[in-house]
């Protein structure tokens, strides 16, 4: 059997299996839609907190990333993991114990205040939205690819699906799909990757292969790092000295930033006790880091592998995947010197190859000569990535919508039946406005993901860390600082992106730091802010001083609830 | 429970924080980027150290230290009587 027929057959059934779960866990009350009645077990809410991080851009590109980026892909692999050590010490149990349904909640009653309410709000859906139409264009990249139907129809495809158990299951349905999606992902990553090792160095575990030896007796590292040089790049598993301050700063912009996505913390809101909150961010990060620690390895056999398989060699001796790749526009060869042999070399001039970054994770199998129904289950694996994390953004979005805007801003006096309808239209809309931006994404989507972070890391993060921390934190001082925390991001970002229309170059940095690591800046602006406005203006009422208190200690939580 | 014992409770608290966040920030930042020259000179198998810290080291300290902070709050919790039933 053919590629396309394994694939129809295995990302058909995980859709079956899909719908099935959804249709098993569906919600009945606002409390299941949103926070799927916190009883969620912790191992249950670790796997679902993993499947719903894990996004198509971890699964699909990450890898490729840190192929060709050799030491500095790293801050991607601490910056993406080190944010739940932050999440489960400094969040998670404090805001469980709080025990309400979102972000926009707890800063809304910690700084008692309106605006405060509002200002969460936007971000909420902001950082939400920017993010889930990345996803929905991966949605239908991988449909098009591989059912080779258009973009178009696969993006509807994607919408269908999330559509049916968004709508219907709310948080609950979200929560056991995920499940089921963390362990189709998780194989798909793992079971290629397993192969190639055992192909590569004879060891079937990859986080130690890589370290391995090869069949000459050289270790693939030494083997790889000898290759890169050749060619002209850096050496692989050196860092370049000129780029350490801008790496330190990303992976912090990203650590922190994932420590203040909303769609990350919510998760925490869904299991039953403080106690379950943490052990359930240490699951999370195990299951994480499965992927986590997977992904470095493919990433080096697949560098050897590639550069052992082009360089230097005959073009019109290139395996099969080479021209299905180079018909997909995603490897491009041009023989300058006519020798017609291909030159794959760092110096721009000499270089006769560009290959697509995104393309290592599905190229590999083929690269490796791997059966037919691997090739199929990595699809299914990228399929469930961007569903998953899509579906579990789409959540967020809605019950900003019917939970803070609606409920607690506009109609207060709403029923329960009327708010859980809202919330069903709210996710209904969000995926329809989700897919038609995914069609027609503006380019600067990709670009966007860091100011989703950036954003995340200055004005959440420093907010709810002082609300728990520092008892003396007050609404002026909070407001104060995620509005400049913000601001300083926002303009930075904008100034040095030319895809945003900015006018910066590379050369105009502060401190050599790129757009994507001022995050971590815009952080310490926010919480210098917060705390210098705070100390000159009157404390917070005493209630809320009560609050900070109670939240501080575990005994006495009661689940998540709507009751104010 | 007295506020002086919930005040001690914070305090022991906002310890285990500190010593759990000080690794945190050692292995990362710190074997993984800032002494990451230094380490790659020292070599562990096939692996340079300061490269291991950053793509593999890092985060399976990272998981450690979450089990770690569970296993040191659900002491705690019980010593002070805080835990829920």
């Amino acid at each position: 059997m053919g590629v396309q027929t394994w694939t129809f057959i295995i990302v058909g059934f995980t859709f079956i299996l899909y719908i099935g779960v959804a249709i098993w866990a569906r919600a009945g009350s606002t409390k299941e839609f949103y926070v799927a009645g916190g009883g969620v077990s912790p191992l249950a809410n670790g796997m679902a907190t993993a499947a719903d991080w894990m996004s198509a851009a971890s699964y699909l590109s990450m890898a490729g990333l840190i192929s060709f980026m050799g030491y500095a892909g790293s801050q991607y692999l601490m910056g993406w993991t080190g944010g739940y050590v932050l999440l489960a010490l400094l969040l998670a149990p404090y805001l469980r114990k709080f025990g309400k349904f979102t972000v926009p909640d707890f800063i809304g009653e910690r700084y008692y205040s309106r605006q405060a309410r509002l200002v969460a709000l936007i971000c909420a859906i902001f950082v939400s939205f920017t993010y889930v139409v990345g996803q929905m264009k991966g949605v239908g990249v991988a449909f098009a690819r591989f059912l080779e139907v258009p973009f178009s129809l696969g993006i509807l495809i994607g919408i269908g699906i999330v559509f049916f158990y968004a709508v219907l299951g709310g948080m609950k349905g979200i929560t056991y799909t995920q499940v089921a999606q963390y362990c189709v992902l998780i194989f798909a990553f793992t079971v290629p990757a397993i192969f190639i090792s055992l192909q590569m160095v004879g060891n079937p575990i990859p986080q130690i292969g890589m370290g391995g030896t090869m069949a000459d007796g050289t270790y693939l590292l030494d083997k790889l790092n000898a290759l890169s040089t050749d060619l002209g790049f850096g050496a692989y598993t050196e860092m370049g000295m000129d780029n350490r301050v801008n790496v330190f700063f990303i992976t912090a912009a990203l650590m922190f930033g994932t420590a203040g996505l909303p769609h990350v913390i919510v998760r925490f809101f869904t299991v039953p006790k403080v106690k379950d909150a943490r052990i359930s961010a240490g699951y999370a990060l195990f299951f994480i880091a499965i992927l986590y620690t997977t992904a470095p390895a493919v990433a080096s056999f697949a560098r050897t592998n590639l550069i052992e398989t082009v360089s230097e060699k005959p073009y019109n001796e290139m395996p099969e995947w080479f021209s299905k790749w180079e018909s997909a526009e995603l490897i491009k060869f041009e023989d300058k010197n006519n020798d017609g042999r291909i030159q794959y070399v760092a110096d721009k001039d000499r270089n006769e190859l560009s290959i697509d970054r995104d393309i290592m994770v599905l190229a590999n199998p083929e690269i490796a000569n791997l059966p037919a129904w691997v090739i199929a289950l990595v699809i299914a694996g990228g399929l469930a990535a961007a569903l998953s994390t899509a579906a579990g953004l789409l959540l967020v979005i809605a019950t900003s919508i019917s939970h803070d805007l609606l409920k607690n801003y506009l109609k207060p006096d709403i029923s329960e039946k009327g708010e859980l309808i809202a919330a069903r239209i709210a996710i209904a809309v969000a995926v329809i406005c989700a897919g038609l931006a995914g069609l027609n994404p503006p380019g600067f989507v990709a670009q966007v993901v860091a100011l989703a972070f950036g954003l995340a890391a200055s004005s959440f993060f420093p907010a709810i860390i002082l609300g728990i921390f520092d008892k003396r934190m007050n609404k002026e001082g909070a407001i104060s600082g995620m509005i400049v925390g913000i601001l300083f991001t926002t303009a930075y970002i904008i100034y040095f992106k030319p895809q945003l229309g900015g006018p910066g170059t590379p050369e105009g940095y502060w401190f050599g730091i790129s757009p994507e690591g001022i995050g971590t800046l815009g952080m310490f602006i926010n919480l210098i802010v917060s705390l210098v406005v705070s100390r000159m203006t009157p404390a917070p009422p005493q209630e809320v001083q009560n609050l900070v208190e109670d939240i501080r200690i575990p005994r006495g939580s009661k689940a998540a609830s709507s009751a104010h | 429970m007295s506020s002086e014992q919930n005040a001690k409770y914070w305090k022991r608290n906002i310890r285990y924080l500190l010593s759990l966040l000080a690794v945190w920030f050692l292995v990362s930042y710190g074997c993984g980027i800032l002494f990451a020259p230094q380490l790659n000179t020292i070599k562990i198998g096939g692996f340079p150290l300061g490269f291991w810290f950053a793509q593999q080291g890092s985060i399976y300290i990272f998981v450690l230290l979450i089990f770690l902070y569970v296993y040191l709050m659900n002491r705690l919790d019980k010593e002070f009587d805080v835990d829920e039933e």
